[in-house]
């Protein structure tokens, strides 16, 4: 009827409120990829033997793959060669004090609406920043090694705890995973390392804003987070971009791992620029991401609120392996004008007495397609197991599309899983009844998505709801005339 | 001074017409009775000052305050001071009902010129009102009308009534689904409400509200035409008498 006609049109008029580019000097290796380039790479972070012989196995593992075509998205064929993989801020970056960083830097984040000065001295969070592959501000780090924590960049983990890197690299998600997990292992950039030690409950949220700037350059983020025996720790990864016109690859790899009764909550807002509304341009968001409960009594969230992104592929998996560990998952994902996503989770029980619960809130505007894939997984041994998975899709319009492929393997009889899904249109009945008690019908259609997706938003950090609220409103802004 | 002129109004839904010329004038101070059989269009007329966007104006005109009512989006409707009572109270899954409100009389405060209220001074108003129409405060926190019963979404429109205080309010069938007691309640909600800066039009079926509620006129809706208007009176002998009697008196008339 009228109302979503109207919905339709004006969500592709809407435009992505943070597209600016900053103009700091990169340098960086050609584009293309072979063993040389990866050798670079390697060099530039002063790398250890075993990981540069790391970096090319996988390399080879990549070059023996396909990328796989099973998600329910298309795009044009990625030339490879043609991607930027090494590019860093030139300015020298250990700083003491985020008055030494970058002004420009700063205004950038101010933009971004990242108050990274009252993040530091008002609300608690420590932020480790990657700007363009390379951490350039670092916070509360001193305050956190007080207690045993190590909160670094992934390139300064490598130099300073080689050995935990080590260990733990590659143990959740194997460099020869999947295509975009072989790729990024092979040149990952840089990202965050996070150790909690044993019985320590990390007293603030941990966070990390990644960004993409300089043109062409695929970002290759890892990401580790390991919490000993009886830790506690929550991480919050939120992200903008600039506008692009050219796709932009990131295939990042977040690695979890929880030992006996340690708790991960794992927290992300994602809003890469889409696009614009003739479906040009935008990220390419191919991501593995993955925890593994390895031990008893361990527990491991996932929440994201995906709005952004051309393209989004990415499923935060559990590997639940300890005897009654818990794994959760709990994601938004907005689509608008010719925004594709496939997302969803997979579950996968192997210990005795293991649960997982699944809320999937899929929100389809203009032409985009939102499809959710999940597997849960139950194994013979993974005894007395239970999954409970919800999948709600919201249409808005009738151009847009949402889709689910849910997968249940019980390969036991005492287990369990349950699945409910429902599909619906935003009422124009809604719309009007807000309008009726005198709300905008932007106000009113914000409500209303706000509402279908408020299971998910009260898993979030209180602070990470507000500002995931906001971004949907943004997302939404004159979405129906 | 009259506040709403409703002049030969003609509306139709998906290409048929249903209301065939419609004239209604309402003055400030004033509660006037809108009384019809099943499908006479009393809704769509409701709906139609509301702004309802399936009900298309094909003719005639509506002043509401001397402005143009019909060239209003419905939401500027709402913060001029129109407030419609649904017959079917929309649900609002995941939105809570005092944040909803909040928005709303924010909205229609800021429309005035006024300043919005902070959360506390919000709260006070809200728990007031409750009282008013003797709600439980658990409603405040549930999402709006979400798995509410049906007489409790009616006792939630009076509620937000009570909170907007509306210039021009119009009930459609607020007494349907209502127990005796909350009619009652309800009722009593609404005169307490009621005063010389308001006025009300009531969409009923049954003469029982009208006991509660005293309206200054009541007027027979027959198929998309008032064929009869008169005082309180008319509604005791339409309860007596039934639809056919003024739907024969109509036709002896012509
Ligand atoms: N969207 C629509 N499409 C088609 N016909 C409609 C639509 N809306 C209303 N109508 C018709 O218009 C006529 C008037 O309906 P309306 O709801 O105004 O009646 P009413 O007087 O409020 O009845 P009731 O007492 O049952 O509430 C009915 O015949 C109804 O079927
Ligand atoms: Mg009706």
């Amino acid at each position: 009827m009228a109302t979503e006609t109207n919905t339709i049109e004006q969500f592709a008029d809407q435009e992505y409120k943070y597209g600016f580019i900053t103009d700091i000097e990169a340098d960086s290796t050609p584009a293309g990829l072979n063993e040389d380039i990866i050798r670079f790479i390697s060099a530039k972070k002063q790398e250890p033997e075993w990981l540069l012989e790391w970096r090319l196995k996988s390399y080879r593992h990549w070059q023996k793959m396909e990328e796989p075509r099973w998600p329910n998205v298309k795009y044009p064929p990625i030339d490879y060669q043609a991607i930027v993989y090494y590019s860093a801020p030139k300015k020298k970056i250990e700083l003491k004090d985020i008055s030494e960083v970058d002004p420009e830097l700063l205004r950038t984040y101010d933009k971004l609406g990242i108050p990274l000065r009252e993040q530091e001295w008002l609300a608690g969070v420590a932020v480790d920043a990657v700007f363009d592959s390379v951490s350039v501000a670092t916070t509360f780090k001193e305050k956190l090694r007080e207690l045993g924590i190590v909160f670094c960049s992934f390139s300064e983990a490598v130099r300073e705890y080689p050995d935990l890197v080590r260990k733990y690299l590659g143990s959740v998600v194997p460099a020869n995973d999947n295509y975009f997990a072989a790729l990024n292992s092979a040149v990952f950039s840089d990202g965050s390392f996070c150790f909690i030690p044993k019985g320590v409950r990390c007293p603030m949220e941990l966070s990390t804003y990644f960004r993409i700037n300089a043109a062409d350059t695929g970002q290759f983020e890892r990401t580790l987070i390991v919490a000993e025996e009886g830790s506690q720790v929550s991480y919050l990864e939120g992200c903008t971009a600039p506008m692009r016109d050219k796709n932009q690859l990131h295939a990042a790899v977040v690695e979890l791992v929880a030992l006996d009764n340690a708790r991960i909550k794992y927290s992300t807002v994602q809003n890469w620029y889409p696009g614009d509304k003739e479906g040009r341009g935008g990220i390419y968001n191919f991501v593995t991401k993955r925890g593994k409960c390895a031990g008893v009594n361990s527990k491991i969230s996932w929440t994201q609120v995906e709005t952004g992104s051309a393209i989004t592929w990415k499923y935060p998996s559990v590997l639940l392996i300890g005897d009654n560990s818990v794994g959760e998952f709990y994601s938004v994902a907005v689509v608008n004008n010719y925004q594709q996503a496939d997302t969803g989770t997979k579950m996968t029980h192997i210990g005795k007495n293991t649960k997982s619960t699944i809320v999937s809130k899929g929100i389809s505007a203009g032409h985009g397609q939102n499809s959710y894939r999940g597997l849960v997984e139950m194994k013979k041994n993974a005894t007395n197991s239970r999954n409970y998975s919800q999948c709600d899709s919201l249409l808005l319009g009738d151009k847009c599309g949402a889709h689910t492929f849910p997968y249940i393997e019980v390969k036991n009889t005492s287990s369990k899983a349950e699945h409910e899904a429902t599909t619906s249109k935003i009422g124009e009945d809604q719309i009007f009844y807000c309008k009726q008690r005198g709300l905008s019908t932007e106000d009113a259609v914000n409500m209303i998505v706000n509402g279908f997706c408020r299971e998910v938003f009260h898993e979030l950090p209180m602070e990470f709801a507000v500002e995931a609220q906001k971004l949907l409103g943004v997302s939404l802004e004159g979405s129906v005339g | 001074m009259s506040l709403l002129e409703v002049k030969n109004l003609h509306a139709s839904v998906n290409g048929k017409e249903i209301l065939h010329g419609i004239n209604l004038q309402v003055n400030i101070g004033e509660v006037h009775a809108i009384m019809g059989p099943n499908g006479s269009g009393k809704s769509t007329l409701a709906g139609v000052l509301a702004g309802r966007e399936a009900y298309i104006v094909t003719e005639g005109q509506v002043l509401y305050q001397g402005k143009n009512l019909l060239e209003m989006d419905p939401e500027e409707r709402a913060r001029e001071g129109v407030f419609l009572a649904f017959q079917y109270p929309v649900e609002i899954p995941g939105v809570n009902n005092s944040y909803f409100l909040k928005a709303a009389l924010n909205a229609i405060r800021k429309h005035k010129g006024l300043e919005e209220l902070d959360a506390i001074d919000f709260l006070s108003l809200l728990k007031q009102k409750t009282k008013l129409v003797d709600m439980n405060e658990s409603f405040l926190n549930r999402p709006v009308n979400e798995g509410f019963s049906g007489g409790e979404k009616k006792r939630n429109e009076i509620f937000h009534m009570a909170v907007l205080e509306p210039t021009l309010a119009i009930l459609d069938e607020t007494d349907s689904g209502l127990d005796i007691d909350a009619l009652k309640t309800v009722s009593e909600g609404v005169n307490k409400l009621r005063s010389k800066e308001n006025a009300t039009i009531i969409v009923t079926h049954y003469q029982r509200l009208l006991n509660y509620i005293v309206p200054d006129f009541v007027h027979v809706l027959v198929d998309g035409i008032i064929v009869k208007s008169g005082g309180k009176d008319l509604a005791i002998k339409l309860e007596e008498l039934g639809y056919d009697w003024v739907r024969e008196e109509t036709v002896h008339a012509v």
